[in-house]
């Protein structure tokens, strides 16, 4: 093989399965004597528990049992884990109140789980948790981030409902620098709760087998391996070796499906009780109240200018809703994901973030794609962009004066920056959006009766998460690495395990590649295997853009070790010596001469080793490596949105997005454009179109998806997108990561967009037709 | 009460007694063992469970088993040629990278089976117009646009 594999666009090997219908989701998995669950759920925001009875549940038609909080309390099964330790202001750790599987003596937020119903079918499981009486007695309810301080207290541990204050940055140095600024550019918004909707529900599927003690799970996970070890470790007490977790085909995660969540603790707990398959799967108005949410920030952000318009200073409070409980990330989102960003693009030489973290009735918040790097992009790119109006200064060059430079840079906010080109992207986006020609453009639309506006982001994240002892001092509870193994087998065909879980973005075309391009292979050789933790070594998952840079880097280690000890047997084969024999791409040569021996030839010698050093060396050829990231990696770009406003209704519509995006090397363009497009859309619908509301009862009003509005395909338009590169310095394939870049950068883009249209301040997210009418009635 | 439902499902005369709540999707899924037909919502928005009922594209949560009786129903299972071919509509999807996650493709490919039928050579708006009732969260939209537009016109070639 001549051409590399890196950068091309292939085909993905998974695609046959899902086009056939032959794809194998949670819910497709059925086993023999297969029950099903159904859970009482709590149709209150807050409310203490009188009773809970269920015989009349229990007498139903194909009920197998029914379990409460008091079953689970009594069988000393633990409640859900927070992975994620914030030390607040004080130097004290966060408040972290009990998060029971089922609730016990009280419920917090709506969708919170009270029972469960296990029956021989589906529907019958439903019938009966109709039959579940729980009288409860309604409390007072706070469901506002802005109320919650003062509201009524959900947990003995936290009075005000406040988990934590939090804050980053040099707060003398911010106030020094706003006192002597020429101008302040103030803004106040909210950052709108979303629900991440992947469109294939959570499910899962437990069994447990007497014969040898043992459990398997299937479920709708992105981190099998995480799963297990919280369940095991922290939950239900299980011995590790004995769970077996399967995270199959997924469709779609978004973050969602990072947790452990109550539903996977109670169908496993309960596998092992009736010694039958459990298989629950939500539908998706139960998804809308027991999927963990994201976003929900209310904050106030300052920029502080010199005359030339130069950033002296930044200054953020923002109150974080986290939610009735800690779920499994919840805080580190709005505090190390958030607050470290704050610099952007820029050379802001002083920054000072201060976080409030409460305790809502709702369901809880955590990290949902971009997590806190959506949040900090919005901050720092409407605060600019707002700015350079005020200021009168063009927002791209305003931009441009600031711009980081110099690299290695060292943020105010702790994250050194390895690389980037700012001025590249967004001079790309300029003239693949034809910015020149907005002028006409604008004109055009006003004959038409149209408000026309432009709006810019150029965002940064920080991605490939995370060195382990960083992430350690910053109170993480566990390791970031990744693992993978490479099997080769006799006849040269590889096996390929990873901790990487893939749930639409395509690893297993894409690792292929990488895998591939560096032993000489075709694609068809090379098997991507993820998802199952009898299969795979171990494996930290896939969240945080984090797969190539850190997933495939530790392929690229094991890859490593296979050719080195290719070297050893090939220099036996060719009667050279190790020092001289030279690998290129499945070959391996003896330096300046002709003799060469395959990495097929090789494979076969190492499984065959009738001529082999076995003095020296072990047969086989497999080999596996962890790989602990040395920093993150900052993919950084830039976004240009033109909408139209319709000036009758308010209705706005996308008319062009340019995104260009520098995310290191790229080994598949043509999946990379599709994570661009996905990030993209899901980014616009924050801005356009979602948003999940709560009225003070703690009622979820926008809980399905007649309700909360996912953007359609008329929502969008056609995106032009390119990519700049600057290779990342400290991973072997200099990858940096693309997966959150278009919900990251999206929403700033199209707010500024829709602000310079009308003429206006800020218009609160999303900008709806209503929102957008008022605004203009308004002004 | 139990009802029995016989219709035809890719070909394939089945039958089966039935709760008479039980939806299409669930007859498919559970009774057939064609997981293929996904479910995404429980307010007929995503349109993953699309699948054909006598040629046309329908939502098959939104009816029970019952009103399919003596249908012929096609679903994505049905939709490859014999030989594990890819019908060219799956093949678009596929060139045009219009799919991620997969798991609302099978109800894409099925609208598009029907919508393509009118419009062999569709705008990328009558496009966008057709999806209306399936959501997508991985794509954007943008390469199942494509994918469809190319699809039709290979179908259209095809013939």
């Amino acid at each position: 093989m001549t051409t590399s594999l890196i950068g091309a666009r292939v085909a993905r090997k998974e695609d046959y399965r899902f086009l056939t219908g032959s794809g194998q989701y949670t819910d497709d998995v059925a086993f023999p004597g297969q029950t099903y669950a159904a859970f009482v759920r709590s149709p209150h925001a807050h409310a203490a528990l009188r009773s809970v009875k269920i015989d009349k549940a229990k007498r139903a038609p194909g009920v197998l049992a029914v379990y409460t909080g008091a079953d689970l309390a009594a069988a000393k099964v633990g409640g859900l884990p927070c992975g994620w330790l914030i030390t607040d202001v004080n130097g004290q750790p966060m408040k972290e109140p009990p998060y029971p599987a089922l609730a016990q003596g009280k419920v917090r937020h709506v969708g919170e789980r009270v029972a469960v119903v296990i029956a021989e079918s589906a529907a019958q499981a439903r019938d009966a948790a109709e039959l579940v009486d729980v009288d409860y007695q309604p409390l007072p309810v706070v469901a506002s981030a802005t109320k919650a301080r003062k509201g009524p207290a959900l947990h003995e541990i936290a009075p005000d409902n406040t988990c934590y204050v939090w804050a980053l940055g040099d707060k003398n140095a911010v106030d020094a620098a706003f006192a002597k600024a020429a101008h302040v550019t103030k803004l106040e918004f909210v950052n709108n709760r979303l629900v991440p909707n992947a469109i294939e529900p959570r499910s899962v599927n437990a069994t447990y087998s007497r014969a040898d003690e043992s459990y398997t799970l299937y479920v709708a996970s992105q981190n099998p391996h995480v799963e297990r070890l919280l369940m095991t470790a922290f939950v239900l007490g299980l011995p590790e070796n004995k769970v077996r977790v399967v995270a199959p085909d997924v469709g779609g995660g978004f973050g969602s499906k990072i947790y452990l969540y109550a539903e996977d603790v109670v169908c496993t707990w309960a596998a092992k009780q009736l010694a039958r398959p459990v298989k629950w799967t939500a539908d998706r108005s139960e998804a809308f109240v027991s999927d963990a949410h994201g976003r929900d920030h209310v904050t106030t952000a300052e920029l502080a200018l010199g005359s030339e318009g130069n950033f002296l200073a930044m200054r953020v409070r923002t109150t974080a809703n986290l939610g009735a409980y800690l779920s499994t990330f919840a805080s580190c989102v709005p505090t190390i994901l958030y607050a470290t960003l704050l610099a952007g693009q820029y050379t802001t030489p002083a920054i000072f973030c201060e976080v409030t973290a409460v305790f809502t009735n709702t369901t809880p918040v955590d990290a949902y794609r971009g997590a806190g790097r959506p949040e900090a992009t919005y901050v720092v790119e409407r605060l600019v962009e707002t700015a350079a109006r005020e200021m009168k200064i063009d927002p791209a060059e305003l931009r441009k004066r600031n711009f980081i430079r110099k690299f290695p840079y060292q943020t105010p906010v702790a994250l050194q920056y390895d690389t980037g080109n700012y001025d590249a992207t967004l001079e790309a986006a300029m003239k693949i959006g034809d910015v020149a020609g907005f002028r006409d453009r604008r004109e055009q639309s006003q004959r038409r009766g149209k408000l026309r506006g432009l709006g810019y982001a150029c965002y940064i994240e920080a991605c490939g998460i995370a060195p382990s002892n960083v992430a350690g001092a910053l109170g993480a509870r566990a390791g970031l690495y990744e693992a993978g193994e490479i099997r080769v087998h006799p006849t040269g065909t590889v096996t390929v395990f990873t901790g990487s879980h893939a749930h639409g973005q395509g690893h297993e075309t894409t690792f292929a590649q990488v895998v591939a391009d560096r032993l000489g292979l075709s694609m068809e050789q090379v098997d991507i295997v993820h998802g199952d933790t009898s299969k795979v070594l171990f494996g930290m998952g896939t969240y945080g853009s984090r797969s190539i840079a850190v997933g495939g880097t530790a392929i690229v280690k094991a890859l490593d070790k296979v050719v080195a000890k290719g070297k050893k047997i090939a220099a036996h084969l060719l009667e050279a010596s190790e020092g001289d024999i030279e690998y290129e791409r499945g070959v391996f040569k003896v330096a300046g001469t002709d003799k060469k021996k395959t990495f097929g030839e090789v494979a076969f010698a190492a499984y065959v080793p009738h001529n082999y050093p076995l003095d020296k060396l072990e047969p086989g050829l497999n080999e596996n490596a962890f790989y602990d990231p040395a920093n993150f990696t900052f993919p950084a770009g830039s976004y240009v949105c033109e909408v139209e406003v319709d000036r009758e209704t308010g209705a706005a519509q996308i008319v062009a997005f340019t995104a260009v995006d520098d995310f290191g090397k790229v080994i598949n363009p043509m999946i990379v454009e599709g994570q661009v497009h996905g990030g993209l859309a899901q980014g616009i619908g924050q801005a356009l179109t979602e948003n999940c509301a709560y009225d003070d009862t703690g009622q979820l009003v926008s809980g399905s998806l007649a309700d909360y509005c996912i953007p359609r395909a008329t929502d969008l338009p056609l995106f032009k997108i390119d990519t700049r590169e600057t290779p990342c310095t400290h991973n072997p394939l200099g990858v940096k990561g693309c997966g959150e870049a278009g919900a990251i950068g999206a929403p700033a883009a199209v707010m500024n967009a829709i602000t310079d249209a009308l003429g206006v301040k800020d218009v609160p997210m999303p900008a709806t037709a209503q929102n957008l009418w008022r605004a203009m009635t308004r002004a | 009460m139990s009802v029995k439902v016989s219709m035809k499902v890719n070909g394939k005369p089945v039958s089966a007694e039935l709760e008479e709540r039980t939806l299409l999707v669930t007859f498919i899924r559970e009774n057939l063992r064609l997981t293929g037909t996904h479910v995404g919502c429980d307010t007929a928005q995503c349109g993953a469970c699309t699948v054909h009922m006598n040629g046309r594209a329908i939502k098959s949560c939104s009816i029970v088993a019952m009103q399919a009786e003596g249908a012929d129903i096609l679903t994505i299972e049905g939709v490859a040629h014999a030989d594990g071919t890819l019908h060219p509509m799956q093949a678009a999807f596929k060139e045009n990278h219009g799919l991620q996650c997969g798991f609302c493709t099978p109800g894409m490919v099925m609208n598009a089976l029907d919508f393509a039928k009118s419009h062999p050579s569709p705008t990328e708006q009558e496009v966008r117009e057709s999806l209306e009732g399936n959501l997508c969260r991985c794509t954007g939209y943008h390469n199942i646009v494509k994918s469809i537009m190319a699809g039709a016109r290979a179908m259209a070639a095809a013939k």
